[in-house]
């Protein structure tokens, strides 16, 4: 075995890999750019090796950088993580060459499936399932409609060389077919400077799901099931699980042994991936198989017990694969939630800056629930604008879906992020989406269910009715420490009263509340039913646990003027507890609309102005470009949303600006 | 016999109606409640004592004498806010439009009289028109009067006004010298002289909003200290502050039980200062973290931002916390910001709440702006203002300390009991590169010794030991240990007693 390794990454996946390595007594050694000088991954390791500035073009995926850090420190092999070099073939091969182990994949395999077309043809030959389509050159627009036609509508025409929806298009007829070659090709050419195209049969109620593979250097090969990743948001997958709600165990026995297949006809070995775009039908397709660790392995860990990063390291260290494909049982369910440093309410736009307060739920495990995080972060710590906004990837596990799913709802009401906007409520939302809690899921949930963005969550009555009990008697505990002020006129203390009215979400709630040693009832008068509450909350603390009527409940809360701001399940609710006299004037109080910002151009994250492209007293239209704000190494065009004619500019290039900074005003 | 109880009732319920449904309607449609109601949410349920129910005016000019409404136009009184006592005077507009009658006005000097004698705050909701115009200068003489109990009270107790409606002209002289003045937004403004005489004089087109509004007078002119959303808001908030002050200037400030560790370790803290010395960080996180519970109430929050005030609490104990912002002009000190901090600093020493000062200072912010505008008598306010303050006094530097503004900032020079710093802080006459231009002059030219010489500046006095060898630095902190350290430190305080020379009165550069 390997007495030391290098991760050439960073982030959670860098602290995953030290965990495993640091278990089996391994030392480790991490790389880390100017920004990640104070990261977690850095702290956890035993030999640090600076290698950069910033931008990942200039450290992590630098080979020769990495190369001179396994020097120096002497490792004998190396973890790539995912994402940086993990899948570059000219890294795999100049560690051969020096004789490091790559913790991967050989370096055929990866080029074998690095290229759609290649993998496809492969696949098909492994006799693996393909989407019907055509992986020949494709000469121009007319063969391109011949080819759409003998394949059926609807069709997808596709980058070669694509990802990530880019050069992707959808043909349902010929004009379309036609018109979507050219664009496909120019936005191929433009994109990865690589114009090849491909067409195949576009799935309907697609799901995505995948086969975790293992293979050892001894030709063992095994799957361990399947994750569905249907849940995602513009082909970025947000909720994972294992295994998946809609697979029948013959399905998933045909999936992962053609996994297999595969995987065995391209060599491969150590821990891979294929994914399979399945129709309503439960027809499935190979789509293209990853040839290392997937951000989303958690899951498939929790429901299997195999721990892939150890077994990835074992495998390079040339053992055999510990059990056969029989031994793979598939134990409960697990979720994923990948949490974002992306703001929902600001169409999931990256937001960066300070943690000010980063409080993970507790990790446990037990036969009835397991809660596991997976981050690189910690409280204090910075999101920087030059990597991935992932912030943590929560799991819990449950012996069936609905008790993984309930484990997950309490685990992200107990998990306290600020300081950043976060998708923290998205995930709540999803957890308590009815579609979702059926496994009626798709590829298309996400825009389907949230066509018009996230706007936060509108609770149910019962939700609500446990929210004002539980507000009022913690109301209660302050209100009777406000009371306990030195100073008080002695035997004419204020009485704190049992008469109470909550408001919340539009609502008003009249209550009762009798008190005593344990805790408090809270009846409600409108129809005479209570809600018995326990808490150990004390005034000041964010994150109150209460037994509601024996339910568990988990309110993040804040004191905001005359009231409490509390979130919960993806809500986030402005509560006020008032006398019902208190109540009766607060009626009185007018209702105030947000100030109209339609006449202004709001800066929508922390960035950098890098173009105005407007003038002063120009007219423009709607969707035209009116400037240019670089954040997170992206650069967003900011587009009229109406007709209007320009004002005035108040942000020149080069300005750095807040959110909600007043770029332009229009008339 | 029973009837005359009930006479008594059928009087006391004529007067609550003050101008009547029709004029109480008015006011709710403005969206302001009535006097009254805001004396309900004010004080505590039940609390309220009222004083002079059944006075009404003597004016007999202008028919006067034939519309003579019990209370005449404000209702007063004691209650308490969490058992605490208070006076509180809330002029009701339904009446004469709240105008200040010579009647009014003896109201209210009444209750002034009496928190005087008795030590309690005085709290004002403050909604009138202005001076009864038909009484003349009997009005204006009322105003006097109250101007002096303001002034008399400044000190001993505590006053806070809150402008719910109009206060313009005369009236707005009282709440200036009070100490605290809030508003409510879109329903209150103050102003000497309105829009129509501003039109007349100056042709200035202006509306009461902007010119007198809460937005002006918390963003702009620094009168108010505070503004709120409504009024039901208001007045919880102002419950909110007042159970942060003392009742006089005999007492302690109010102490209350905590539930938070004063030990209470914030490793996030060893990170706040970032490794870029010229990138700003938030100020108010460490206010937040080293506060019980994370309460803070800010003063003047929309204004001179670079230097934050505000009250929190260390062990359930009041204390007054100012702190440079980096955030807003990189935290210098100047004109807007010393001004806003004296008072503050002179508030919390009046009435003996310990001051915590949060020091990231570059210096004094350059400039003919500065300069025409009086800094060096603006920034001397602050200066005299903490030398004078003989409360406790604890300091902790975070980042820089430079030059005047070093001094200024609660140093040990100007009597503070305990100055920490945290090793990333830097004190010195200023910056590295500033010190080196001046130093090396004649090397100017030769960028590589510059750099050299910068460096061995940095070394030299880019930290908090060279000020330590000398002990004008307590101790060098740890900055996840600093709300131990500060709890420790105002604990050890509580027996301080420190008093200034006798005089008349200091002169502060005023």
């Amino acid at each position: 075995m390997f007495k030391k390794i290098l991760i050439a990454n960073r982030g959670e996946i860098a602290c995953r890999v030290i965990k495993s390595a640091r278990k089996m007594g391994i030392k480790t050694v991490a790389v880390y750019s100017d920004a990640d000088r104070n990261a977690l991954h850095v702290q956890m390791a035993d030999e640090a090796v600076h290698i950069g500035p910033p931008p990942a073009a200039q450290s992590y995926i630098v080979i020769d950088k990495i190369m001179a850090a396994i020097r120096a420190t002497g490792a004998e092999a190396v973890h790539p993580g995912y994402g940086f070099l993990s899948e570059r073939m000219d890294f795999a091969a100049a560690l051969e060459k020096e004789g490091v182990v790559f913790i991967g994949p050989p370096s055929p395999a990866i080029e074998a499936m690095g290229d759609k077309i290649t993998s496809k043809k492969l696949a098909k030959e492994a006799g693996v399932s393909t989407v019907p389509g055509y992986m020949g050159l494709i000469a121009d627009a007319d063969e391109a409609v011949k080819i759409s036609r003998e394949i059926g509508y609807p069709v997808m025409i596709k980058a070669s060389a694509g990802g990530g929806g880019k050069g992707m298009r959808i043909a349902w007829n010929d004009q379309e077919a036609a018109e979507g070659f050219q664009s496909s090709k120019n936005e191929a050419a433009a994109s990865f400077g690589d114009d090849r195209i491909f067409i195949e049969k576009f799935v309907t109620q697609p799901r995505h799901i995948e086969i975790q593979v293992l293979a050892d250097k001894h030709g063992n090969c095994v799957y361990l099931h399947e994750r569905e990743c249907s849940i995602q948001r513009r082909n970025q997958k947000v909720i994972e699980e294992a295994p998946s709600p809609f697979l029948d165990e013959a399905t998933r026995k045909a999936m992962g042994e053609q996994a297999c297949a595969l995987a065995k006809a391209v060599g491969y070995t150590s821990a891979g991936t294929v994914e399979f775009i399945v129709d309503g039908n439960r027809n499935f397709y190979f789509l293209e198989m990853n040839t290392r660790l997937q951000v989303e392995h958690p899951v498939t860990e929790l429901i299997t017990g195999v721990d892939l990063v150890e077994q990835m390291i074992r495998v390079a260290a040339g053992e055999k694969l510990p059990f056969a494909q029989k031994d793979l049982k598939i134990n409960g369910w697990a979720m994923e939630s990948r949490l974002y440093a992306e703001d929902p309410y600001r169409n999931f736009l990256p937001s960066i800056g300070r943690l000010t307060r980063y409080r993970p739920p507790e990790e446990a495990a037990t036969a009835t629930g397991v809660v596991r995080n997976d981050t690189g972060v910690y409280e204090g710590g910075e999101i920087s604008m030059y990597y991935d906004p992932m912030i943590a990837k929560l799991c819990t596990w449950g012996p069936d879906r609905l008790a993984a799913i309930e484990g997950m709802r309490l685990a992200l009401d107990r998990f306290e992020v600020e300081g950043i906007g976060h998708n923290l409520p998205f995930c709540q939302a999803v957890m308590d989406h009815p579609r979702f809690v059926k496994g009626d899921i798709t590829t298309a949930f996400i825009a389907e269910e949230y066509p018009e963005g996230f706007a936060g969550v509108e609770l149910g009555e019962d939700r609500l009715k446990r929210i004002a009990a539980a507000t009022a008697a913690m109301n209660r505990v302050a209100e009777i420490r406000r009371t306990r002020i030195t100073g008080t006129l002695g035997n004419h203390e204020r009485h704190v009263g049992d008469d109470w009215v909550v408001t919340l979400q539009g609502q008003d709630f009249p209550v009762l509340i009798a008190a005593d040693r344990q805790g408090s009832t809270v009846t409600f008068k409108a129809d005479g039913s209570s809600l018995r509450v326990t808490s150990d909350w004390l005034p000041g603390q964010p994150l109150a646990r209460l037994q509601v009527d024996g339910a568990e409940i988990v309110l993040k809360v804040a004191k905001i003027p005359g009231g409490f701001r509390i979130r919960n399940r993806g809500a986030d609710l402005k509560v006020h507890v008032r006398t019902p006299r208190q109540a009766e004037l607060a009626k009185l109080m007018p209702q105030k609309l947000p100030p109209d910002t339609s006449k202004f151009l709001l800066c929508p994250m922390p960035g950098l102005i890098v173009k105005i492209s407007v003038e002063e007293g120009q007219e423009v239209q709607e969707g035209q470009a009116l400037a240019t704000v670089e954040a997170m190494k992206m650069e967003n065009i900011l587009k009229a949303e109406r007709k209007g004619v320009v004002r005035k500019i108040n942000a020149a290039p080069g300005a750095s600006l807040k959110v909600d900074d007043v770029i332009m005003e229009f008339e | 016999m029973k009837d005359i109880l009930e006479q008594l009732e059928a009087r006391r319920s004529v007067a609550r109606q003050g101008g009547g449904q029709r004029r109480i309607d008015a006011q709710h449609a403005r969206g302001k409640l009535t006097a009254r109601e805001r004396i309900e949410l004010l004080l505590d349920e039940g609390s309220f004592e009222e004083f002079d129910m059944f006075v009404a005016h003597r004016c007999t000019d202008f028919g006067m004498e034939q519309d003579r409404p019990s209370g005449d136009g404000v209702v007063t009184g004691w209650g308490t806010i969490n058992g605490r006592m208070v006076y509180v005077f809330s002029q009701d507009f339904t009446v004469f439009g709240g105008s200040l009658s010579e009647t009014h006005a003896q109201k209210i000097c009444k209750i002034m009289d009496m928190a005087m004698t008795n030590g309690a705050p005085v709290i004002g909701l403050n909604d009138s028109g202005g001076a009864r115009i038909q009484e003349g200068v009997a009005s204006l003489a009322g105003y006097a009067e109250v101007f002096q109990r303001n002034i008399m009270a400044s000190g001993v107790v505590p006053q806070i006004s809150v402008i719910m409606g109009p206060c313009a002209g005369g009236a707005v002289y009282s709440p200036a010298m009070t100490d605290f003045i809030f508003m409510v937004k879109d329903t209150s403004y103050m102003f000497v002289t309105g829009p129509d005489v501003v039109k007349t004089v100056t042709n200035e087109i202006v509306t009461a909003e902007e010119l007198g509004g809460a937005s002006t007078h918390t963003k702009k002119s620094s009168v108010a200290d505070g503004a709120f959303e409504n009024d039901v808001e208001a007045l919880a908030e102002i419950r909110r502050l007042f159970d942060f002050l003392p009742l006089n200037n005999r007492e302690k400030a109010p102490t209350r039980p905590f539930f938070d560790d004063p030990a209470r370790v914030e490793a996030s803290l060893d990170t706040l200062v970032p490794d870029n010395p010229n990138q700003p960080y938030d100020m108010k996180e460490l206010i937040q973290k080293v506060a019980d519970e994370g309460d803070f109430f800010e003063i003047q929050k929309d204004y001179a931002a670079n230097i934050i005030c505000g009250f929190l609490r260390i062990e359930g104990q009041t204390v007054g916390v100012v702190a440079n912002q980096p955030m807003v002009l990189a935290g210098c000190l100047d004109i807007d910001s010393s001004r806003k901090a004296a008072r503050f600093v002179r508030f919390c020493d009046a009435f003996e709440i310990p001051i915590l000062t949060l020091v990231d200072v570059p210096g004094f912010l350059p400039g003919t702006s500065q300069e025409y505008g009086g800094v060096i008598k603006h920034g001397a306010k602050l200066l005299f203002a903490y030398g004078e303050a003989t409360v406790p006094k604890v300091t902790v530097i975070t980042r820089k300390a430079y030059g005047g503004a070093y001094d200024v900032m609660a140093s040990k020079h100007l009597r503070g009991d305990f100055n920490y710093a945290w090793p990333t802080a830097e004190i010195a006459v200023m910056g590295a590169k500033g010190a080196v231009e001046i130093l090396y002059r004649s090397e100017l030219a030769d960028k590589e010794k510059i750099a050299t010489r910068t460096k061995d500046y940095e070394d030299r006095f880019a930290n908090p030991f060279v000020a330590a060898e000398k002990g004008f630095i307590d101790e060098v902190i740890m900055p996840h240990s600093t709300r131990r350290r500060v709890a420790r430190a105002f604990a050890s305080l509580r027996g301080k007693k420190l008093t200034n020379p006798w005089k008349k009165h200091d002169n502060i550069p005023l």
